[in-house]
């Protein structure tokens, strides 16, 4: 019966630092990145407000209906008595802002802002968050292949990129749009599915090549790191270094650039929309919004500062967050 | 079709009236009492002259916000660009420049006298007038007057005009003739015996001729002067200004012809020095310029902005100097037969009782901006015009969904059904076509909205039938005006099924009934006009009966002339200010 006194023995040794770890354990453990980002994210005051606006408008838009049940009127429903048949806009004051119309109404039709807006906020948020979904991830796959790859594979991808990169990407989706839209129905998708279906893929496909450079770049460097030498020496296989080595280093660099490209999304959806290639009416959006209001905008302004107003709040705060993102994944940052 | 836009020309006549003699034009300009001027009011330009005036001199400072389709009379096809280009070009004959229903008569212009027909209506002769004269001092002939008819067939060169759609089936071996530049022996049935007299052969009476000739198309164009498609860059004037500049999109400057003749020439007045035309103005910039008075006109004629509007409506001395004119056009949902449900009548009818006309009113503007509910398809422009409401949409105008429903269970579809919505993807348009959905949903029936891009909506998609059947586009959002302000100028190619092409259509629904057909055929044969406004009222009711087309609105435009012009007064021809005489008070 030798073992249980060598177990005691060395348990004795042991015994100090256990004690030593028992004091002091929270200022010894490992941080991870992630650990290390989120602290300073929590400091950053101004990252996190933009953060909780976007929490609130992602809940706005799951609960649309609900909202609009308690605080307003169906988004496609006409309110013709309100409007002066002369002018066209609302009767009242501020655009027909009132107790039941809470952010006043459209000019002309009668529709309840407030509720268009709310659900304006799911056609934007949705566009936006697949449309990047799409890019980021093509742009990761193709960006990681072509710069872990290299040689002719990296050679056809970089071409690819720099063709996609010098199309006329307004004008094309204009064109595309219009075509696609004027459709049957494509892909057993129809109505305001079709609609953010091609705005998904026009926003998405075209914007991939601007991530995957970027993770092109960040590649090419990490290959050549030590760990990867290392890894390779002991025989890994070229899956193994790409999604055990590598991909966890681009983790940072593409979240970042996924919050900083949301908000240019959203804008470029609300672009099409105002040029009446976006979603198709009576399904709201603050472009087609915006759009509307032009005809209007000096005799009710209102209509106009409304969907503008929650445009540049949604793009402000996914800015905010993403600089935000930024320093605190960023081990070089100041701060 | 916006109204700047073309006038939807169709093809008038494809398949051709029989009509005889019955000339639609008043024959001069003579033999209405002179007509005096008014004070400035509201509406004191839809039938009256205001400030008439005499004086001479100063300078017209007009607006535009984009360039002429063309300034070549062969090939321009805007409504304002043929108004516009009566200033400086003549005609063969030329619309009267009176106010009102007036103006919608013709007048001879550089003919001495409205075309005499002989040869049972097949041949129809002008003598021209003498002292006319073109801007480098040469006289006119009749020659000059056959070459600038002859270009129009030359669709190769001399495209985008209405002389080929019109001529072609009208003039004897016009189908085969190819235009002056392929073939210079010219088209043997316009005839030239001297310099002063020039004749057409007719295939059959085509009572309209002489709007036909007042259109651009008769504008002389001397041979040796065209440069085929870049004659519009520099065309020949031949009435009392001159082109000074052009500057495409930009400038237009209009001086005087001092070679031009006031003898020769009873209807027009040329009062100011200079006309300048400012063009790719945007709309709301251009209406401040023409409220605080650097502007005169606004030339394209579609209305003001509404803001213009609201400012206009709410200052008495602005309103005094506003025109809310009807502008000619209807604006209408066409309803194809050819695509289910709608091969069912009564499902079309449940459409024109369920739709809500006055959400579909507030979509073109409302009652100032956009026009008056329309309950017919005939404009109230047009002489032979009765009003009648064929499917009385309640006494609201919000439509009748007791009856709607009826209809719905006649049609064998009591819960509904659904359709699609064709419309352009700008404008009005959109707005048109949400107004008619949710007043449709209201009875069960959902239509989905398939928006297309404004420059193939009518040509390319709308007007190709098998398009709309194969994509299922149950409803257009539509509007149609007449290309020449005549009954048969404004329902030939939107009710006449002879006339249904498979491309460039322009009768959407296909609506397609033999009574109708030869009520056609009655009215152009008929010269009583009394007896051929009556036919054409019961082709009015008999279009409606079919439901294929739902009238809502009948156009309106608010447009504002600045109070220093004399002369002022609004064209039944055009539904806008007539800029032949318009001077400085």
């Amino acid at each position: 019966m030798t073992a249980p006194l060598d177990v005691d023995s060395s348990a004795t040794t042991a015994t100090p630092e256990a004690v030593l770890r028992g004091q002091k354990a929270k200022s010894i453990e490992g941080r991870s990145l992630g650990q290390i980002a989120w602290m300073r994210l929590k400091r950053d005051k101004v990252a996190l407000g933009g953060f909780v606006v976007i929490v609130v408008l992602i809940l706005m838009a799951v609960l649309a209906p609900v909202l609009v049940k308690l605080f307003g009127h169906p988004p496609d429903e006409f309110h013709q008595d309100l409007i002066d048949p002369t002018f066209q806009v609302p009767k009242g004051k501020f655009g027909g802002i009132s107790s039941s119309y809470l952010l006043g109404i459209e000019p002309g039709n009668g529709r309840d802002v407030f509720s268009r807006i709310v659900y304006g906020a799911r056609i934007s948020l949705l566009v936006a968050f697949l449309a990047t979904f799409v890019s980021v991830g093509i742009g990761t796959v193709l960006g990681v292949t072509a710069g872990f790859f290299g040689g002719w594979i990296d050679g056809l991808i970089s071409r690819v990129m720099d063709i996609l990169l010098a199309f006329p990407l307004l004008l094309f989706a204009i064109g595309l749009g219009a075509v696609l839209q004027s459709g049957n129905g494509l892909l057993g998708l129809s109505g305001t599915s079709l609609s953010v279906a091609v705005l998904v893929f026009i926003i998405g496909f075209f914007n991939w090549p601007y991530i995957g450079r970027i993770v092109r770049g960040q590649t090419l460097s990490l290959r050549e790191k030590e760990f990867v030498d290392a890894a390779r020496s002991l025989g890994a296989t070229n899956a193994h270094i790409l999604f055990k080595q590598l991909l966890p280093n681009l983790v940072a660099p593409v979240l970042v650039y996924s919050t900083l490209i949301i908000p240019s999304n959203i804008l470029f959806e609300a672009a099409l929309s105002f040029l009446g290639v976006g979603v198709r009416p009576p399904t709201p959006s603050w472009g087609s919004m915006l759009s509307d209001a032009v005809a209007t905008y000096s005799i009710d302004p209102t209509f106009m500062v409304v969907p503008g107003t929650a445009l540049f709040i949604t793009v402000l705060a996914f800015n905010l967050l993403g600089d935000g993102l930024r320093d605190a994944l960023d081990p070089k940052a100041g701060r | 079709m916006s109204r700047s836009h073309l006038l939807r020309a169709g093809t008038v006549v494809a398949a051709l009236a029989l009509g005889a003699a019955a000339c639609g034009g008043g024959s001069s300009g003579s033999k209405a009492p002179k007509t005096t001027g008014v004070a400035a009011a509201y509406n004191a330009a839809v039938n009256g002259v205001v400030n008439a005036s005499s004086k001479k001199g100063g300078t017209l400072n007009y607006v535009a916000a984009s360039d002429f389709d063309s300034l070549d009379p062969a090939r321009t096809y805007y409504a304002y660009s043929w108004n516009f280009q009566r200033i400086y070009q003549r005609t063969l004959m030329m619309f009267q420049t009176k106010p009102g229903a007036e103006g919608a008569q013709v007048t001879s212009d550089l003919a001495t006298a409205p075309g005499v027909v002989t040869n049972s209506g097949k041949t129809v002769t002008y003598k021209l007038r003498d002292g006319i004269t073109f801007e480098d001092g040469t006289a006119i002939t009749s020659a000059d007057i056959k070459y600038a008819l002859e270009r129009s067939f030359a669709e190769d060169v001399i495209n985008g005009g209405p002389g080929a759609t019109y001529l072609k089936p009208v003039l004897v071996g016009g189908t085969a003739y190819k235009g002056p530049y392929k073939d210079k022996a010219g088209l043997a049935s316009i005839k030239t015996p001297d310099t002063k007299t020039i004749s057409f052969d007719l295939v059959k009476p085509f009572s309209d001729f002489d709007y036909l000739m007042a259109l651009p198309i008769s504008t002389p164009v001397p041979q040796k002067k065209d440069t085929g498609a870049r004659y519009q860059f520099h065309p020949v004037a031949s009435g009392p200004y001159k082109i000074d500049t052009y500057q495409p999109n930009k400038l237009l400057k209009l001086v005087r012809n001092d070679k031009w003749n006031a003898a020769s020439d009873p209807n027009r007045k040329a009062l100011p020095d200079q006309i300048i035309l400012t063009e790719g103005l945007q709309s709301d910039d251009m209406d401040a310029r023409l409220l605080n008075g650097s502007a005169d006109l606004e030339i394209e004629g579609t209305g003001v902005q509404p803001t213009a509007v609201s400012k206009i409506l709410t200052n008495p001395e602005l309103k005094k100097a506003a025109d809310d004119p009807s502008t000619g056009f209807t604006r209408y949902i066409s309803i194809q037969e050819k695509v289910a449900p709608f091969d069912n009548i009564h499902c079309r009818k449940a459409v024109q009782y369920a739709a809500d006309k006055v959400a579909l009113q507030f979509a073109r503007g409302g009652p100032i901006a956009g026009g008056d509910f329309a309950g017919q398809m005939m404009p109230p422009t047009l002489p032979a015009y009765k009003q009648f409401d064929a499917y009385p949409s309640g006494p609201d105008h919000k439509g009748d969904l007791t009856k709607a429903k009826d209809e719905l269970k006649l049609c064998g579809k009591p819960s509904g059904f659904t359709t699609k919505i064709a419309t352009t993807n700008k404008g009005k348009g959109p707005k048109v076509a949400v107004a008619l959905q949710q007043g449709l949903a209201r009875v069960g029936i959902k239509a989905d909205i398939i928006q297309v891009d404004s420059s193939t909506y009518y040509s390319g998609f709308i007007g190709v039938p098998d398009n709309v059947h194969k994509r299922g586009l149950g409803l257009a959002v539509a509007g149609w005006g007449p290309d020449f302000p005549t009954e048969y100028g404004f329902f030939e190619s939107i009710v006449d099924g002879r006339a249904i092409k498979q491309q460039g259509n322009s009768n959407y629904s296909e609506f397609n009934d033999p009574t109708v057909n030869s009520l056609i055929d009655q009215a152009q044969a008929t010269s009583d006009v009394a007896k051929r406004n009556d036919l054409w009222n019961q082709i009015d009711h008999k279009v409606m009966d079919g439901a294929d087309y739902l009238p809502f609105v009948a156009d309106k435009a608010l447009d504002y002339r600045a109070p220093r012009l004399s002369n002022v007064y609004i064209t039944g021809a055009f539904g806008m200010y007539d800029y032949v005489n318009i001077g400085i008070a």
